[in-house]
Formats: structure tokens, C-alpha cells, sequence
């Protein structure tokens, strides 16, 4: 493992212009899936441009807390994304953390945003915040299982040696206690991501708001770095699922060949995954608030039976 | 003639001093490495047989030497403007004097090597932690809690006065030298008996679940640097206990053990978030947090005991790291939000979290003191709480593989309540600052608070400082844990656990894992250019304006439209109501329908299940055993010399 500043930069820039394109087009997908037309696919960057170029309205009961929150935000999802390996085995960031720095920084990036949503005195920002935090809190135990059961197969909780080590030949496609921690891990994506069952990402009504209700009060250029880094980090759990899952295609070396090579798989992966969400969202219909903690006890079930696996079938 | 002024600066100012020496001392024993003997020596000559006043700087209790003197010394700073408060209503000189004697004695605790020092310093910890509790016992709320507390630390002295009686019966000698692995001597049930004897003891000092009743009821109603001296110093006296007696007396430990201390630890921990996001007393949530915490730190010590049955010292070694390692981090932030608790409480007169809000605007630095604290606690990156509970993740993670018994099945499950833990103690921070310190002001006592007195300031940024050190430096501050680990577990790890220099803390091995907090915080910064620039490039016309905050079109918001802290955590109220059951009375008055109440009262309360279910009756049987024994004590003289009579009778058959 070792630091290496051009794969730093290089994934910092695909993971800055990446990630509106999945936004785009799972929401595109979806559109088409019931019979819209829907937005064009380039429609997310040309929001986040007019986002950064629009004058911002600050609330006058904020205090310093609220400008620090869109940073973190939109920081924590990139360095949390610098610590996955997105196009070769290592992640440019391996070193400074593994699965559980990664839970950390975004759950760092998600306490400032739920105080931002608090500073603005609006009730809608504190019934956002307050929904959030619950939910999260509910989700990150199935999350660790999850990730325990990844990590206890491989020896480490470092990301880039779960993908090296479920490499290795012994490795079987899907095998039980994979399988269900993926799924595990799949739910938990749609809660952390404010996806269909759990949180709608496409409504303003009041009483059904999660994620969207933190945000109210932020406009402009603050609005654009939420708004990214939302769909930066939408882009780095699915990145994450995709490859210590579905670890092909990720070369251990890195070069011009393996990087482009590395490039066309994590596309198809990620276009592979989006639908997968894209079909969940259109056959499902949003969860009542106090059903969400029983779909994330079955994704907590289902990590502990991955758990209970690996020890069986050893 | 009386000078509660000079006084109060005089007393605050030598134990700030003390302070400072003991962390001096504690850092070059420490600094000195594993194989210095430690320091040893009589402190005062004893003229009784057996009694020794003699005290020992090991590697343990140095390490529990710095977390007493680093707190003891930023909060004596910060006394000397908070005890001002005081002046004219109260004994100032009262409350410096026994706040030094609280330092000196627990002091004494931690290196006391002989029984009898130490179960004198304890009592005397217990004593003067009352008086501190009591200071303010004009109010009945404090009175009750002191005796609360008073009871609770008696029956914890008479668990441990038993522990070391059965230690002692097998060693023969009082000099906790003897002690060493004395559990070798001991038949199974009597070691047994004396670790359950232990863990009840050093368990209500350190107020695990169910145990710890007297923690939310004592710490808030005690002056805030009371408090914050007792969440991050006394409670921790419990875990030094527990830590010496397990790993040093009484030999190598049975499964049972391990697995008791993780289980209680991971209940204590999940039970104190829980109860702790229930509240909006801001002192009695940071005192659950404190049961929180000390459960993290049992499932270091748990894991540890668990590594030593399965023979794995080095992993033992690791475990105990991460326990003591979050020992002084929540020390530290523990402190920190206390005090900050205590500017706030200074600057408002009320605990309730519902008559605060707006004071980030009106207490910025407090507000930012807190904020760190608040950040540390919910173990988020890059601060000190994060490195703990990675190691204790890693501890876990590791222990799955250290062995083959289906026991090792409660590692990944600790860890995932751990992750529960996390999670929640972030929900209760966002609550605890967010209502705090955010959005508008709810009542005139919040919106006239002024920032805090210059002392208490440098105080809390002390403890601040604690934190970023020990967040972004934590290879360099586990090398000062060698000595320690060596003394329980005969392993010295730093070299392990360093990579790059130090930049980056492993889990053992590079492979198994790794993290760097000031990477992470370099990262930070190197990615920091990135919203710099696009302001730059595209938005810097754009302007900036003030205006009032979406109120859908009606005419302004008032503070009452603001979320409240109950109101924050009524989904998880919803979510765990098969634990909490909270009671809710609802009032309505109306004129012609109950569709247009005129008046509606509604009132919320949480009884805690350990306090109904255990305590309750246990109290009343007492008092109804109590009651039935009154009737022997009739008043009839003649009745007494019947006794007597029998009393020798029974006595003479006894001896024949």
C-alpha cells in the first residue's frame, strides 16, 4: 500500500464528474421506466451550474455552523471516495482508512448537515434532521455486519485488500454468506442514499421529506456543494458495493491499459447497479416513516445470518 | 475576616498547580518506557502493624495519574472564574477545599500500593464527592441525590472491602505486591466470587447498567466543574480497579468473566445512548453518556479478558490499548462538554435544553468548544473518539478469528451494537448542540447569555487541545501505553501499531487494517481548494444576502415553531418504545367540541425499567423488612436483657 498523488487527482476528477452523470441517469432511467421522458442526462450538471453561479439567500437566525455544514458535506464525500477503489485494486487513500473510516467521514459529513439543518429555527430543517440522524443510527449497525462479514473473509478492513483478497481463487461467486451481506448492504445504500422505500428523493411535500427537509433553507452556491456531494457519495457506496462484491475488472497494478480497462467495467457495473435501484424505485412505493426501521431490522437480520455463514460453511 | 475570593483563586490555583506536576510526573514515568522500575516509595511511616502508607507509579496507575491531573488541572482553571457565581451566596473556600482533597485522594487511589491506602483513599473519594454532590443542597433535588450517591458508594466499598478480604485470605500480606497472581492460590469459587465481588464494586463506581443509577442523578445537580471532575475522573477510579484486579490479582481469567465484562459492557453502552437521547436536562444527558462511554471501555477490558482465556496476549495487549485509550479520550471530551455544559448553565440558569437555543451567536467560543466535544464523543473522524473505537472495532474484528468457540460469535455482535452506539450518540449530539447552541433563542435567559469568563475559556480550550492532540497523534500516545501493557500482559505493541513514521496507526499488522486521522485531515485539506476555486471561477458575483428564514407565507417565526429536543427524538422514543414506555398524559378543554380545545396540556415521562422494576422493589422490601426488624426494639428493658441472655446462650453452645 503505499500514497500516490496521480491516482489521488485521477479519482478526485472522476468522482467530481461521475457522479451528476449517475444522478442523471438513474433519474432518466427511471423516467423512462414509467413512461416519461424525463430530464436530459446531462441535466444534473447544468443544475449544479446554475446552483454555483446563483446569489444565496442566508437565513438571518444562522450562525457560523451553517456555512460549514455544505463543505464537510461535499469534503467528506470525496475523501471518502478517495478511500474505495474505484478503476484498480487500490484506492489512492488506502492507507489512511479502511470500511470503517469510510462509515466515519460520512457520517462526519451527515452530523454537520443535520446541524445545518437545525441552525435556520425552521421546523421543517429539525423534522429533516431529526429523521435523518434516527434513520442512520438504525441503518449503521446492518451496515457494520456487513462490512464485519467482508472483513473477517479477508483478514482486513481495508477496502483495497477485501478486493485483492476476494481475488484470490478460493473466492466463489455469490456465495451464501456473500450473498446475503449484499443484500444487506444494498438496503442500507437505499436508506444512506435517500432511495425510494425509505426517503423519495424527488418530492418537497412536507410531511414526507427526510433528506430534502435539511436542505430548505440552503440556496445557491452552498445548495450546489450539498447537492454534489450527495451525488458524490450516491456514487461511492454504489462503487463500494459494486467492487467488493463484484471484484472484476479490477487490476492490482496500476497502468494506462488496466486503468482504462478498470474505467469501462466500473461503468458498466454502476449502470448495472443504478438500474437495479432504478427497478426498486419504480415497483416500490415509499414507506411510512416508522416501517423504515423493520426493512433496515431485515437488512440487520440478514448481515447477522452473512456473519453466521462464513462460520458455517468454513 | 473572610476572603471567599482569594480563597477560591488560592485553592483553584495550587490544585491547577498540582495538576500540572502530576502530569509532569505521570508523562516521564510513562516516558521512561517499559523497563524503568517504577517509582516506590513510604509516604508517610506507619507506626501500626500491617498498615503501610505505601504508594507505587507503575505503568498503570501512571497512565491513570496523567488523566486525573491533565482534568484536574484544566478544570481548576476553569473554576477559578466559575466559582465566582458563587461569591456572596456561597462558601467559594468550601468548594475549593474539597475539590482538592477529591484531587489528592483519588490521586492516592490510583497509586496506593497497599490495601489499606487504598481502600482509605477510596472512602475518602467516596466522602468528599458527597460534599461536592451536596454543595448546593439548599434544593431537595440535591439532597436526594447525594444521599443516592452516598448509599450507592457505601454498598460499592463493601463489595470491594469483601473482594480484597477473600484476596487477602489467600495472600497474607496487604501489600498489593503479595497480590500478584494471588488468583493461583485461590480454589475456582472463591476466585469467582471475588471477581463478581469486584465487578459489583468497581462496577456502581464506574456506573455500569444496571448498576448506575446514581450517575444521572448526581452528576447534574453538582457545580459543573464537580461534575465534570467526577464524569472524567471518578467514574474512571472504577475501570483503574477493575483493570488492576482482573489483569494483575487475580490471574488468568475463565471464559465467563470475558464474556460477563463484554455483555455488560455492550448493554451499558446501548442503554446509556438510549436513555441519554430521552433527555433535555443537558448535564443529565452528558452524565447517561458517561454510562455510554464507561461500556465502550468495559468492551476493551471484556475483549481483553476474552484474548487472555484464548491465549492470545498480544491481541489482550491490543484490547487493553483501545480500552484505556478511550479511558482518557473520554476524559477528555467528557470534561470538555461539561464544562461547556457549565458556561451555558452559568450563562442561562437552566439545564433545560428547551429554554436554550441561539447561543453559537451569543457564546461563540463555548459553542465551539462544545462543538469539538460533540464531534469527539460521537466517535466521528478525524477527533480522539474515532481512534478509540477503531481500535476497539479492530479489537472485535480480530477476536473472530482468534479462535475456534462459538463464543467468539459476540465480537462482530458488541461490534455492530457498537455501531449502534456510534450512530445514536451522533443523533443525541446533533440534538444536544443543534438545540443548544443553534436556530433561535427560547427563552430571555438564552437570549441575554454572554460568553463565558476568560478562565473558564482557557480551561475548555485545555481540554480541546486534549482532544485534537489525541485525535491526530495517536501512535505517538500509544508508545506512552508500552509500560502499561507489558505490566498486565507481559506484550508491548507500539511498534505494531506505528506505520510511516507514525503517520498511520495499524491494526497489528499493515494488512489488517489501517487509519491515519491527520492523513484524513491533510486530505481535507488538499481537497479543500476544490469548492475554493469553483467559487472563484464561477460564483464570485454572486452576492450574499440575509433575509428571513421560509415561514410558508405566514408572518415571521417565532422560537415556538422551532423543533424541540423532545420533538427530536420522538422517532426514536417510537422506534424503542418497548424499552422506554413512556407515560403520556394528554389535557383538553373545550368549550363545545373536543375538536376546538381552548387549552391543551400534555405531559411526556420516561421511568427508567432498571429504577421500576428493580429498584423500586427493592426498596420497598427493604423498608417492609426494616419495619417488621423495629418491632424487636420494643423499649422494654426487659426485653433487651432477653436478648443478651439468648445472645450468650447462643454464644456458649457456639463455643462448646
Amino acid at each position: 500500500m503505499s500514497l500516490d498523488p496521480t491516482s489521488f487527482i485521477a479519482q478526485t476528477v472522476l468522482l467530481l464528474l461521475l457522479s451528476p452523470l449517475l444522478s442523471g441517469f438513474i433519474k432518466k432511467a427511471k423516467a423512462r421506466l414509467q413512461n416519461r421522458r424525463g430530464p436530459p442526462l446531462w441535466q444534473t450538471y447544468f443544475d449544479l451550474l446554475k446552483f454555483l453561479r446563483k446569489d444565496m439567500v442566508i437565513s438571518e437566525h444562522a450562525s457560523w455552523v451553517f456555512p460549514l455544514a455544505p463543505h464537510l458535506m461535499f469534503l467528506t464525500s470525496l475523501a471518502a471516495g478517495l478511500l474505495v477503489p474505484m478503476v484498480t485494486a487500490q484506492a489512492p487513500m488506502g492507507l489512511f482508512g479502511g470500511a470503517l473510516a469510510l462509515v466515519g467521514l460520512l457520517a462526519l459529513g451527515r452530523f454537520f448537515l443535520a446541524l445545518g439543518g437545525l441552525d435556520p429555527a425552521s421546523a421543517f430543517g429539525g423534522m429533516g434532521s431529526s429523521r435523518e440522524m434516527t434513520l442512520s443510527a438504525i441503518a449503521e449497525p446492518a451496515m457494520m455486519l456487513a462490512i464485519f462479514t467482508l472483513a473477517i473473509s479477508a483478514g482486513s478492513t481495508n477496502l483495497g485488500q477485501i478486493v485483492l483478497a476476494s481475488q484470490q481463487p478460493g473466492w466463489k461467486f455469490l456465495d451464501p454468506s456473500h450473498a446475503l451481506a449484499f443484500i444487506a448492504m444494498f438496503i442500507v445504500l437505499l436508506a444512506e442514499t435517500g432511495r425510494l422505500p425509505v426517503d423519495n428523493p424527488a418530492t418537497h411535500l412536507e410531511l414526507t421529506m427526510i433528506h430534502e427537509a435539511m436542505l430548505l433553507e440552503y440556496s445557491g452556491r452552498y445548495l450546489a456543494l450539498i447537492e454534489w456531494g450527495a451525488s458524490i457519495k450516491q456514487m461511492v457506496l454504489m462503487t463500494l458495493l459494486a467492487n467488493i462484491f463484484f471484484p472484476v475488472g479490477l487490476a492490482a497494478k496500476t497502468s494506462a491499459a488496466t486503468f482504462g480497462l478498470g474505467l469501462l467495467y466500473l461503468t458498466a457495473k454502476l449502470i448495472l447497479l443504478g438500474g437495479v435501484v432504478v427497478v426498486v424505485e419504480t415497483t416500490n412505493a415509499k414507506m411510512r416513516l416508522f416501517r423504515v426501521p423493520d426493512l433496515l431490522s431485515v437488512a440487520f437480520i440478514l448481515a447477522m445470518l452473512a456473519l453466521v455463514s462464513t462460520f458455517l460453511f468454513r | 475576616m473572610r476572603r471567599p475570593q482569594l480563597a477560591a483563586a488560592l485553592s483553584f490555583g495550587a490544585a491547577a498547580l498540582s495538576g500540572l506536576i502530576g502530569l509532569l510526573a505521570a508523562l516521564l514515568c510513562l516516558g521512561n518506557g517499559p523497563s524503568a522500575p517504577p517509582w516506590h516509595g513510604e509516604l508517610i511511616p506507619s507506626l501500626i502493624p500491617y498498615i503501610r502508607f505505601s504508594a507505587r507509579l507503575d505503568g498503570l496507575g501512571a497512565f491513570f495519574l496523567m488523566l486525573v491531573s491533565l482534568l484536574g488541572c484544566a478544570i481548576s482553571i476553569y473554576s477559578l472564574d466559575y466559582t465566582k457565581a458563587y461569591l456572596g451566596r456561597k462558601n467559594a473556600g468550601v468548594l475549593g477545599a474539597f475539590f482538592n482533597a477529591l484531587l489528592l485522594v483519588t490521586t492516592l487511589a490510583v497509586v496506593a500500593d497497599n490495601i489499606w491506602l487504598f481502600l482509605i483513599a477510596w472512602e475518602l473519594m467516596a466522602l468528599t464527592a458527597y460534599c461536592l454532590v451536596s454543595f448546593e443542597h439548599e434544593q431537595p433535588e440535591t439532597r436526594q441525590a447525594g444521599v443516592l450517591f452516598f448509599i450507592m458508594s457505601h454498598i460499592d466499598a463493601g463489595c470491594i472491602i469483601l473482594g480484597f478480604l477473600l484476596l487477602f485470605q489467600a495472600s497474607g500480606d496487604f501489600s498489593f505486591d503479595s497480590l500478584r497472581d494471588v488468583g493461583a492460590k485461590m480454589s475456582a469459587g472463591k476466585r469467582d466470587a471475588a471477581f463478581v465481588l469486584f465487578l459489583l464494586g468497581f462496577g456502581i463506581k464506574a456506573g455500569v447498567v444496571p448498576l448506575h443509577i446514581w450517575l444521572p442523578a448526581a452528576h447534574p445537580v453538582a457545580p459543573s466543574n464537580v461534575s465534570a471532575l467526577m464524569s472524567g475522573v471518578l467514574i474512571k477510579t472504577g475501570i483503574y480497579g477493575l483493570t488492576r484486579v482482573c489483569f494483575e490479582f487475580l490471574g488468568p481469567p475463565p471464559l465467563w468473566w470475558g464474556v460477563t465484562v463484554l455483555a455488560v459492557g455492550t448493554v451499558s453502552a446501548v442503554l446509556g445512548v438510549l436513555y441519554a437521547l430521552m433527555e433535555h436536562d443537558l448535564k443529565r444527558l452528558l452524565a447517561y453518556h458517561s454510562i455510554e462511554n464507561i461500556g465502550i471501555i468495559l468492551m476493551g477490558l471484556g475483549a481483553a479478558l476474552l484474548f487472555q482465556f484464548f491465549g492470545h496476549p498480544v491481541l489482550a495487549a491490543f484490547s487493553l490499548v483501545a480500552g484505556m485509550y478511550h479511558t482518557i479520550n473520554h476524559a477528555a471530551f467528557k470534561g470538555l462538554l461539561f464544562l461547556g455544559a457549565g458556561a451555558v448553565v452559568h450563562s442561562t440558569h437552566t439545564r433545560n435544553m428547551e429554554e436554550m437555543g441561539g447561543l453559537a451567536k451569543r457564546m461563540p467560543e463555548t459553542a465551539f468548544y462544545f462543538l469539538i466535544g460533540a464531534v469527539a464523543i460521537s466517535a466521528l473522524p478525524p477527533l480522539n473518539g474515532f481512534v478509540s473505537e477503531w481500535l476497539t472495532y479492530q479489537a472485535l474484528l480480530q477476536g473472530f478469528g482468534a479462535s475456534d468457540s462459538l463464543w467468539r460469535l459476540v465480537f462482530p455482535l458488541s461490534g455492530a451494537m457498537l455501531a449502534l452506539t456510534g450512530a445514536l450518540a451522533a443523533a443525541c449530539f446533533v440534538k444536544a448542540f443543534g438545540i443548544t447552541f443553534l436556530a433561535q433563542p427560547r427563552s430571555d435567559a438564552a437570549r441575554n447569555a454572554r460568553e463565558a469568563a476568560p478562565s473558564m475559556r482557557i480551561g475548555m480550550a485545555l481540554l480541546t487541545a486534549a482532544c485534537l492532540l489525541l485525535g491526530f497523534f495517536p501512535t505517538t500516545f500509544v508508545r506512552l501505553l508500552d509500560p502499561l501493557t507489558q505490566q498486565l500482559t507481559g506484550q508491548q505493541i507500539s511498534a505494531q501499531l506505528s506505520l510511516n513514521s507514525g503517520l498511520v496507526l495499524a491494526s497489528l499488522s499493515e494488512k489488517a487494517g489501517t487509519v491515519s486521522t491527520l492523513g484524513m485531515v491533510l486530505m481535507g485539506l488538499c481537497l479543500l481548494p476544490i469548492p475554493f476555486a469553483l467559487w472563484l471561477v464561477l460564483a464570485r458575483k454572486a452576492k450574499t444576502r440575509r433575509g428571513p428564514t421560509w415561514d410558508c407565507g405566514q408572518r415571521g417565526l417565532t422560537p415556538q415553531m422551532e423543533y424541540t429536543a423532545t420533538g427530536f427524538s420522538k422517532p426514536i422514543r417510537m422506534i424503542f418504545k418497548a424499552l422506554f414506555r413512556p407515560r403520556r398524559d394528554t389535557q383538553r378543554e373545550y368549550d363545545f367540541s373536543p375538536y376546538f380545545a381552548t387549552n391543551i396540556r400534555f405531559e411526556s415521562h420516561i421511568e427508567e425499567v432498571f429504577v421500576k422494576r428493580l429498584y423500586r422493589p427493592l426498596r420497598i422490601s427493604i423498608v417492609r423488612v426494616s419495619r417488621k426488624i423495629r418491632a424487636l426494639q420494643a423499649g422494654s428493658i426487659h426485653a433487651y436483657l432477653l436478648y443478651i441472655f439468648i445472645t450468650l446462650l447462643l454464644l456458649l453452645i457456639f463455643a462448646l
